[in-house]
């Protein structure tokens, strides 16, 4: 398989603050990657690193190019949504449409046009008269038009309502992903992107500290829900996690005996958040 | 080329209305306060018995020799461009600003994160808010001030045939092409004279993480004021003059066109000659004089390198 985007070493500081620290990883082809993480984890950082935003130290490469020194060309193949209140307030939508339609070499204007059509989005309309909701429907338009190989969406659905972030990603789903194309995606909202989502990636203080698919969360990772009488037992096979419900104990285990496990109790694969919140455990403290 | 097109379209959609709507209405309203003056004039002239032009101009112009004739039209001329040395002013405030905040409002309203998200170089840009400041506005300008200037000729023709002059005569006096090209002529030397300012501007605009006016106007006027007070021009044999007058001003007041006027070098060595006809001060033959004048080409040689330092400024600065 194609490597979209390979770090190695990816560093980078600020004056008081380390945001990424010897970061390695690779992102393939045609997977749409969660990058999760608390808040100051260094998730916006890496995202401005792979889009040529930021200087950093080591090496990356996004799509055979590097960010630094090739960041128009790079441009011509990805395409980002940083949060919904980035479109200049003065423009116009039929503005924005003439503008990327001559400025971007792989723009599709019948289909970004299209995708307008099934919104309230008049041509004449400017942004500062939109919702917020409206704002990201006419980003993803153009977004979307653009026949980018990667999408970068750094908290793309920050403070919409739930209606608007269901559509946007169905939109993403069903009208743009395909084989040929990478999506990264941060988001605090895990729970809406965990069906949606091949890898996972968790960032804790400038460090990967889980980079997986989403298939082997399921056979790494399992719940139980055990009753008091073997919670020591499971507290000896040191679960990363333990929480009381109804009387029993959860505990979360990582690449533990399957056979084990289900002897203490009832198994279940843990959702994204409990996942993360497991990991991330002291990370404000 | 089709990018840089459309760049400057886009700057133009943003600054629709300091580009083209403040001359608009700053010409709209100083013909309307002439209509008022005329028509105050009239008023008065009435009421007093007054004739205003009537049957003496017709009897001047009638007598006139030559030379009358030649005050009559440079009259006229003077009329007509008087109306481009307000919407000029106009339009130097309206540069100044733009250029501060060309590229530093879309970090601060975070829009940047869009522009940046297209296969656009920092230095086309760059550019193309340079070509915008020093090209697209003072063309408006001038455009504007021309039909402004027309309608002004028209509107004082009219008057005075109500009062029994040959307006068709009185046309044939003024020289409205000639008035035209003297204004179209201006607009590439205001681009080369303006360059310093409009580069000192940008920078601040890339550079300043907060309040660019605030870094524009006081990091010249700081250094003016140490300048002054240590006297440090002494060192170079130059009055302190020198200083305020060669880098202060240039870096600031240069987006106003015609200040080059105060600087005389080159530029009034044939005040002489200008006599009678005012409007020469602003022919080609006459203000084409500071291409030879070190001041300006030292100013665009500054200007280039403000303008590629704010390009690298343009690079790193993000939204944050």
């Amino acid at each position: 398989m194609n490597a979209v985007i390979t770090a190695n070493g990816l560093s980078k500081q600020y004056k008081n603050a380390v945001a990424l620290d010897h970061v390695n990883f690779r992102i393939e082809s045609g997977r749409i990657v969660g990058l999760i993480g608390p808040n100051g984890a260094g998730k916006t950082t890496a995202l401005k690193a792979i889009l040529g935003l930021t200087d950093f130290q080591g090496e990356l490469n996004v799509l055979g190019l590097d960010p630094r020194t090739q960041r128009d060309r790079l441009m011509e193949q990805v395409c980002f949504i940083a949060d919904v209140a980035v479109l200049p307030r003065w423009i116009r939508v039929r503005e924005a449409i003439d503008f990327v339609a001559n400025v971007h070499p792989r723009f599709n204007r019948a289909k970004c046009e299209a995708f307008l059509a099934r919104t309230k989005l008049t041509p004449d309309q400017r942004v500062k008269q939109m919702s917020k909701g409206m704002i990201v429907q006419l980003h993803l338009a153009l977004v979307m038009a653009i026949d980018a190989r990667l999408l970068v969406l750094d908290e793309p659905t920050l403070g919409l309502d739930i209606l608007y972030r269901k559509q946007f990603y169905q939109s993403l789903l069903e009208d743009y992903f395909d084989e040929n194309k990478t999506i990264i995606v941060t988001t605090h909202q895990v729970e809406e992107i965990e069906h949606i989502l091949t890898d996972l990636m968790f960032i804790r203080d400038g460090k990967i500290v889980l980079d997986t698919d989403m298939d082997a969360v399921g056979e790494r990772f399992a719940e139980v829900m055990v009753s008091a009488d073997k919670a020591a037992t499971a507290r000896s096979m040191k679960p990363l996690d333990e929480r009381q419900v109804f009387g029993k104990s959860i505990f979360l285990f990582d690449g533990a005996d399957r056979a084990t496990l289900e002897s203490m109790g009832e198994v279940r694969r843990p959702t994204v958040s409990d996942l993360f919140v497991a990991t991330m455990k002291g990370t404000y403290a | 080329m089709k990018t840089f097109y459309w760049l400057v379209k886009r700057e133009f959609w943003e600054h629709r209305g300091g580009f083209l709507w403040a001359p608009v209405i700053t010409g709209v309203v100083f013909l309307v306060l002439n209509v008022m003056a005329i028509i105050t004039a009239e008023v008065l002239g009435a009421r007093h018995g007054v004739h205003i032009g009537g049957d003496n101009v017709q009897m001047m112009i009638a007598r006139a020799d030559a030379g009358d004739l030649k005050n009559i039209g440079t009259g006229l001329d003077v009329a007509m461009v008087s109306s481009m040395g307000l919407v000029s002013i106009v339009m130097g405030i309206v540069v100044l600003f733009y250029c501060l905040g060309a590229l530093y409002d879309d970090r601060r309203d975070r829009s940047i994160l869009f522009w940046k998200s297209l296969p656009v170089s920092d230095t086309s840009t760059v550019l193309s808010k340079v070509a915008s400041a020093v090209i697209v506005a003072p063309v408006i300008a001038v455009v504007v001030s021309i039909i402004i200037g027309m309608v002004q000729l028209v509107i004082f023709a009219m008057v005075l045939s109500m009062h029994g002059v040959n307006a068709f005569e009185l046309i044939g006096l003024a020289h409205p092409f000639r008035a035209v090209a003297t204004l179209i002529s201006g607009i590439p030397l205001y681009a080369l004279w303006a360059i310093p300012s409009v580069g000192w501007l940008l920078f601040c605009s890339a550079w300043a993480r907060t309040k660019p006016f605030l870094w524009a106007v006081a990091v010249p006027a700081v250094a003016g004021l140490l300048v002054s007070w240590f006297g440090i021009m002494g060192l170079f044999n130059l009055p302190t003059v020198w200083f305020w007058k060669n880098i202060v001003q240039r870096a600031l007041l240069s987006v106003f066109p015609g200040s080059n006027i105060v600087y005389g070098d080159g530029a009034l060595g044939a005040t002489a000659d200008v006599g009678n006809d005012p409007l020469s001060v602003l022919s080609p033959l006459h203000t084409y004089g500071l291409l030879a004048s070190p001041n300006l080409w030292l100013g665009v040689l500054a200007g280039a390198a403000l303008i590629a330092a704010s390009i690298w400024f343009r690079r790193v600065r993000d939204d944050s």
